[in-house]
């Protein structure tokens, strides 16, 4: 089974994707060795086909090198000389693109002529939260386009936060035959017909996974019925996730098709199938192992008409007789009373999502109770410092901890709080990663979990009231933050919040010696912090920036690391525009887009930042709000 | 909680909204604040969530109160897919059409109801002489309530069982003068 892809927020291997590949200081130099032709400025090598002993010589690298996989090793060896350029390029198999605009795709397949299977990535993170307008770019289009005559033989795609249409979706199905594999995370602009036309024409599909996508509204008689599209046959469907598709899908026809999918082990549906509708669909598909509930509950509506689940007792039978599952997700409209029907399978659960599920503790604890071997755990703060006791009484092997608010507002009561987080880290000690929001948080819980769980690698704490304190101290939460830089010493991704100043971006800079991706919000008092942050993180890869006052000096003292980075974001700080051009000019390669929400206004001030490094120059799709400096 | 404008603006303010709802019915709000960017329902605490969830109807299910304090863009950091999840799922328990236009002859514009809001045709009809009353007049003050049904037809209101009509109910239309008298027959 591949690896748990479903998130991505943190990328495996880490470092460049093809751009770090070329060489980022002034001089471009040629790849070395042999006849001494310099690599032209395309990144093509021009050089007349090696004589026939170094073609044997290449074709055994290309032997050799085809068992590498992670791409930080094959960028590396890339760089060794031109053969070992040339057999690297023949071999790899699998395309990660961290940044769509960071390379054409003209230029991607000319080097890599043999992809099986493409990771594209578009839009800033904070896309999500709105803050960037729509239409800004990262659209599928011209990579489909590119690829379809590229790549006859591809088989895999996974998009992320990438504008597809209907229309490339249907490129897709038309261009590759041997297609197998399609995941899309955050994107957006496409609709039941590109499903449908995926489903038609792809014969040989194993994987389609929607990870909260965003599909084009549809009026009732647009919405196409693409469950019924897949072929009739016995099909070799082994993951199907649709829980982010709003209109409602032909069950009799999902039914069906889920009966001659023997291959099928993943399934999440979405909150319009409903607890009995579920039920029958397990009893079609024992050998599951990663299921999506739907609501497990039913509508208000036909509640009140009386026509709820007759046999709770055979929702727990289908439980009992799903033996392989491992995760359970969905839970969208939980009614209570089905939740203990899930028991007979809590035993094997390494994952549980019940994040859109509004249970309390008491709700809880039977259930965790259970859940001895759980890994993930992503859940509703509904469930209150107790719930999060009961999990840390239970879950000693829990790796990744996710604790959402209900109510996402800055004023909300929040229900979990400091005690929430100490009781985690004394009971799951094997942490690796964890986002949690709250309104109460103390240095002292912060220092405690640096302290116990040592194998963090993710950290993410939002304090959702804006500027708050220690709740207890009333003092900046600069200690606890820093204590986490400072004890943890596999800390790549760090999300601070609360009141900070200056001194948190110091302590960060000091240890974080390892973070890759960096997310600040209403933070530090000067430019000071953000440079401690740009000197002082040699891996620093992402930085995402708002409402924090870093202005153009703190911008310009990073100038030696912009191209080391993925991108930097930041918005409603102090940048103006010069500053912005300074950087523009001393680093050719980098891409700033300054983005106006409206476009008329001529301020000096610049409200949003995005910045990369690029080989492809500014591009060509750019909307009227973006400039390009 | 976090005040930043004064209750008798508030008042003021609300005299001149155009609400959902039986006017003065509106629950005492906490001023929990909403964002700028959507014109959401509040979002209640966690206990008046699960009860309004268990009953189905509810009164005065209030517009969103102008914010208190200003929220800003994107924060908290919550996905939109998570916050329009929840707005899902709340309009999927509600049941599709229980909003509802309400015409009356000779006004100008129309109104829209959410009929979940009332318990039956007392508190309809009330509701309805409410809203309406600054077009009574001169034209007198017989009228008749109608509505229109999912085969198209215009039925008098009143007739069947309350749930049965608000099931089927797709518009009202308050007829009024000369024809609403023809049409009424037995007792309302």
């Amino acid at each position: 089974m591949r690896e748990e892809r479903s998130d991505m927020s943190e990328d495996e291997d880490g470092g460049g994707g093809v751009e770090q590949k070329e060489r980022w200081g002034p001089s471009h130099g040629g790849g070395g060795g042999g006849c001494g032709s310099a690599k032209s400025r395309g990144g093509v090598w021009t050089d007349p086909p090696p004589p026939f002993s170094d073609q044997v010589l290449e074709n055994v690298l290309e032997n050799v090198l085809q068992f590498l996989v992670c791409r930080r090793d094959r960028n590396a060896a890339s760089l060794v000389c031109r053969s070992w350029y040339r057999a690297e390029a023949q071999t790899r198999g699998e395309l990660f693109i961290g940044n769509c605009y960071a390379v054409s795709p003209r230029r991607a397949t000319d080097r890599f002529r043999r992809v099986r299977s493409v990771v594209l990535k578009g839009k800033p993170r904070f896309a999500d939260f709105s803050l960037v307008p729509l239409g800004w770019g990262a659209h599928f289009s011209p990579w489909a386009s590119a690829m379809a005559t590229a790549y006859p033989w591809l088989e895999r795609i996974c998009l992320k936060r990438m504008s597809i249409a209907d229309y490339d979706l249907s490129l897709l199905a038309f261009s590759f035959p041997f297609f197998k594999d399609l995941t899309l995370i955050c994107c957006d602009g496409f609709g039941t017909l590109g499903l449908a036309v995926i489903a038609e024409k792809c014969r040989h599909l194993r994987v389609l996974d929607l990870i909260e996508a965003y599909l084009e509204e549809e009026e009732e008689d647009e919405v196409v019925d693409w469950v019924s599209k897949f072929p009739q046959t016995t099909t070799s469907l082994e993951t199907l996730g649709f829980d982010c598709v709003v209109s409602t899908v032909n069950f009799e026809a999902l039914e069906a098709l889920v009966a001659r999918s023997p291959a099928l082990r993943q399934l999440r549906v979405n909150h319009h199938v409903t607890v009995d509708q579920l039920f029958r669909l397990m009893v079609r598909a024992p050998q599951l192992t990663h299921l999506g509930t739907g609501s497990f509950g039913h509508p208000a509506a036909l509640a009140l008409q009386g026509d709820v689940m007759e046999h709770d007792a055979d929702l727990v039978s289908a439980f009992a007789a799903s033996k392989s599952i491992v995760s359970l997700s969905g839970f969208r409209d939980v009614a209570s009373q089905y939740l203990p029907a899930i028991y007979p399978v809590c035993a094997n659960l390494t994952t549980l999502n019940c994040s859109f599920a509004e249970i309390t503790a008491d709700e809880l604890k039977p259930v965790i109770h259970h859940c001895h071997n759980l890994q993930k755990f992503w859940v509703l703060d509904t469930v209150r410092d107790e719930g999060l006791q009961a999990v840390a009484a239970t879950c000693k092997d829990l790796r990744e901890l996710r604790v959402f608010p209900l109510n996402a507002t800055e004023d909300s009561e929040g229900f979990v709080s400091d005690v929430g987080l100490a009781a985690i880290s004394q009971g799951c000690r094997r942490l690796r990663s964890i986002l949690y929001f709250c309104q109460q948080m103390t240095n002292k819980a912060v220092i405690t979990m640096s302290k116990n769980c040592q194998e963090l690698v993710v950290f993410r704490l939002c304090i959702m009231g804006r500027h708050l304190p220690d709740h207890l101290t009333k003092e900046p939460m600069d200690e606890g933050f820093g204590a986490i830089v400072m004890n943890c010493k596999k800390l790549t991704r760090l999300a601070v919040s609360g009141l900070l100043t200056d001194k948190a971006f110091g302590y960060i800079g000091k240890y974080g010696k390892s973070i890759r991706t960096l997310s600040v919000a209403f933070a530090g008092d000067s430019d000071v912090g953000l440079r401690y942050v740009l000197e002082g993180c040699p891996k620093l890869q992402k930085l995402e920036i708002r409402d924090s006052p870093f202005g153009d000096p703190a911008l310009l003292s990073g100038i030696h690391q912009y191209y080391n980075m993925r991108f930097l974001w930041m918005n409603s700080c102090k940048l103006s525009i010069r500053g912005c051009n300074d950087v523009a000019q001393r680093l050719p390669r980098l891409i700033v887009e300054v983005i106006r929400d409206r476009p008329e206004a001529d301020d000096e001030t610049v409200e949003k930042l995005y910045m990369y490094r690029s080989l492809a120059g500014p591009r060509n799709d750019a909307p009227p709000f973006v400039m390009i400096l | 909680m976090d005040g930043g404008v004064g209750y008798a603006d508030m008042d003021a303010l609300k005299a001149t909204e155009l609400r959902l709802g039986l006017p003065g019915s509106h629950p005492p709000e906490k001023p929990l604040p909403t964002t700028t960017t959507t014109a959401r329902p509040t979002k209640r605490s966690l206990d008046e969530d699960r009860a309004a969830r268990r009953e189905t109807s509810e009164g005065g299910r209030a517009t969103s109160a102008r914010a208190t304090k200003a929220q800003v863009v994107g924060w908290p950091p919550i996905r939109s897919y998570r916050k329009n999840s929840f707005q899902a799922m709340k309009a999927t328990a509600e049941a599709a059409g229980l909003y509802v236009k309400v015409s009356m002859d000779g006004a100008p514009y129309l109104r829209k109801i959410d009929l979940e809001v009332y318990k039956g045709y007392r508190e309809l009809r009330e509701a309805l002489e409410d809203m309406f009353k600054c077009f009574e007049g001169c034209k007198g003050s017989e009228y008749a309530i109608t509505y229109e049904d999912k085969d198209g037809d215009l039925m008098l209101v009143g007739d069947v069982p309350w749930e049965m009509f608000t099931s089927s109910c797709k518009k009202l239309r308050i007829i009024r003068g000369a024809e609403a008298i023809r049409g009424l027959g037995s007792s309302q």
